[in-house]
């Protein structure tokens, strides 16, 4: 089995390899001042022509829609944005070749499927997103921003304008997601270097700090202006914190507010045997999404939530014993979900092209667990959750299943795919990234 | 099939160890004492083996699997894979030793890739529980490797305190 399985890989890694060659000689254009496409694009009527993948993209769907993939084998794509044209931005992650830590991707041929990949940024990253004219980026300590043409094509891909510069960046959590309000104003999570700020990270018995030292520049989410050069800490303030980790953030235009999902903490059991079993250590804390507003406060690392009791609870390293409950300074999540399925990227769908349900609904991408070994593991799809004016008005569900390619999950790195990345298209489609073999996912309605 | 896997790990287990007893000792095994050699006679050494990697296991379900997965893949991006990873082969022991007993905080590339997540220190272990682990870990899935001696890690040890 697991012969087969290596050899599939095998193939396909190969098969990967003769694309990236092929693309290759795409990477050393100036992607700024390439030709525009012959013929411009209208996306809305060309969405018709779009057939999904016979095998609608490996995934499994709700009645009605549809997948293809758009690319494969870009990378470690992890946030991704489409703009009105329906190009693609994709920002890549980890060690990136020079001009690849952004991919863009040209349908030229109106099928849907990319066949023009270019590149820019020599810096990996996380975040990335579209706003009033400016593509912004991030690498794991700095913003940038980019202008774009009436095309929305970068008009200087080798003179970003820095924004925001010196992050925290410390072991585990290092990535900045970002996104922008309506009012000139830029998010930005900093996750915290720690799984629950104990003295020595990760280790039994190690009590936790008090205060914990990291929330004064980690740990929450910080609000920066869009549009001034080369902001750091004090020109910023932390808009929220007691986050642990956030990954999938967006702006809910409806209630006009931002929402996060946040990555809850690790290895109960391992740290704390006597108080949490192996299936309370699978099963806690809650990845939680919050609804935030300036000042708010999560708790992390001093409270976890608890799905089960429906309780903020303090954490073991702060005096709890799985029942305490935390004070109520800390704010309540909008929703909880199955945890350590780490949720990585968030989007509140506008769009017209799917059915009425899923219109201000929130779509998550859940990239897929490790912590709830030795049982099996969790996540690895894109769940939809109903919102109306920024309010839950059902509960979750899974949308999209099938990417790991497995019945089961027990080690994290079979899966084949995690979904990650998550973009709206101008026709409504919905764009799903993978930053493990990096496929760019497209999903269509076509039911009616 | 959870079975037939750990049969043919075994089997996989043996056939290394005696490919192991035929390569010129490498510089760690100089410290060994006359106990680590005991795997050269005969039908002893299965059954020290067998025993090796069962307790081996033991400490590794109960110390490592969280992070380092089940079928010691580790998680992308986050925590190091030990199957088919250069430095769990290699001859360096003293490493493998070190980073178990000290932790691992350091950003450095295993294999071309950067892994993010901090490690905890085990000093708790004991000689035997580290050498033991390190046994199972350097033979287990696609793994093969000499066994780490309980006096290799207490000369580790022994430096680093």
């Amino acid at each position: 089995m697991k012969k087969t399985f290596s050899a599939v890989s095998f193939l396909l890694f190969t098969a990967g390899f003769s694309i990236l060659t092929a693309n290759a000689q795409n990477f050393g254009d100036n992607p700024g001042s390439h030709t525009p496409a012959s013929g411009g694009i209208s996306m809305g009527s060309k969405t018709a022509a779009i057939v999904p993948d016979a095998d609608n993209a490996g995934l499994k769907l709700p009645a009605g829609f549809g997948a293809l993939k758009v690319a494969d084998n870009l990378g470690k794509t992890r946030h991704i944005v489409v703009t009105a044209q329906g190009d693609i931005y994709a920002k890549v992650m980890g060690k990136v070749a020079e001009g690849k830590g952004i991919l863009k991707l040209h349908d030229a041929n109106g099928d849907g499927r990319s066949d023009e990949t270019t590149g820019l940024g020599n810096y990996g990253g996380t975040g990335i997103c579209i706003k009033n004219g400016y593509l912004y980026a991030s690498s794991d300590e700095e913003i940038f921003r980019y202008k774009l043409n009436d095309k929305n094509e970068v008009i200087n891909p080798l003179q970003p304008e820095k924004i925001i510069t010196g992050l925290k960046k410390g072991n585990q959590h290092e990535t900045k997601s970002i996104v922008l309000d309506n009012a000139g104003n830029i998010y930005v999570n900093i996750g915290a270097y720690s799984n629950s700020c104990q003295e020595q990270d990760r280790t039994p018995g190690s009590k936790g700090r008090m205060p914990c030292p990291i929330l004064d520049s980690a740990g929450g989410i910080w609000q920066f202006k869009a549009d001034k050069l080369n902001q750091t800490y004090g020109d910023g303030s932390r808009y929220a914190t007691g986050l642990r980790n956030v990954v999938g953030l967006d702006w809910n235009s409806q209630s006009n507010q931002l929402y996060v999902m946040q990555h809850g903490r690790d290895q109960l059991h391992d740290l704390f045997p006597a108080m949490y079993d192996v299936q309370a250590n699978a099963d806690l804390p809650a990845e939680t999404m919050y609804a935030l507003k300036k000042g708010d406060n999560a708790g992390w690392p001093y409270v976890y939530y608890d799905p089960f009791q429906n309780k903020k609870i303090i954490a073991p390293e702060y005096g709890g014993d799985g029942k305490k409950e935390a004070s109520s300074e800390y704010v309540n999540p909008a929703m909880a979900f199955p945890a350590h399925m780490a949720p990585n990227g968030l989007l509140f769908y506008t769009g017209n092209m799917f059915p009425a349900k899923y219109k201000n609904g929130a779509f998550i991408a859940f990239h897929g667990s490790w912590n709830r070994a030795p049982l099996p593991q969790e996540g690895y799809y894109v769940a939809f959750v109903p919102f109306e004016n920024g309010k839950p008005t059902g509960k979750w569900e899974i949308f999209a299943n099938g990417f790991s390619g497995l019945e089961v999950v027990t080690g994290t790195r079979g899966a084949a795919h995690r979904p990650c990345g998550l973009a709206q298209g101008p026709d409504g489609s919905l764009y799903v990234s993978d930053d493990s073999k990096g496929t760019i996912y497209r999903i269509i309605y076509n039911g009616k | 099939m959870k079975q037939l896997i750990a049969s043919m790990a075994f089997i996989t287990v043996l056939m290394s160890f005696q490919t192991v007893s035929k390569k010129p000792a490498s510089p760690v095994t100089k410290t060994t004492t006359p106990a680590a050699k005991k795997p050269a006679t005969g039908g002893v050494v299965s059954n020290n083996l067998k025993a090796i990697m069962e307790r081996g296991q033991n400490v590794y379900l109960i110390n490592c699997l969280a992070c380092h997965q089940v079928d010691g893949g580790g998680v992308p991006h986050l925590n190091a894979p030990l199957d088919g990873a250069t430095a769990v082969k290699a001859n360096d022991k003293a490493k493998l030793i070190r980073i178990v007993l000290k932790g691992m905080t350091d950003r450095v590339e295993i294999d071309g890739e950067s892994y993010s997540n901090n490690m905890a220190p085990h000093p708790e272990l004991t000689d035997q529980q580290i050498s033991d682990v390190l046994t199972y870990v350097r033979n287990s899935w696609t793994n093969k490797a000499s066994a780490v001696t309980q006096a290799e890690v207490k000369a580790v040890r022994a430096k680093i305190k």
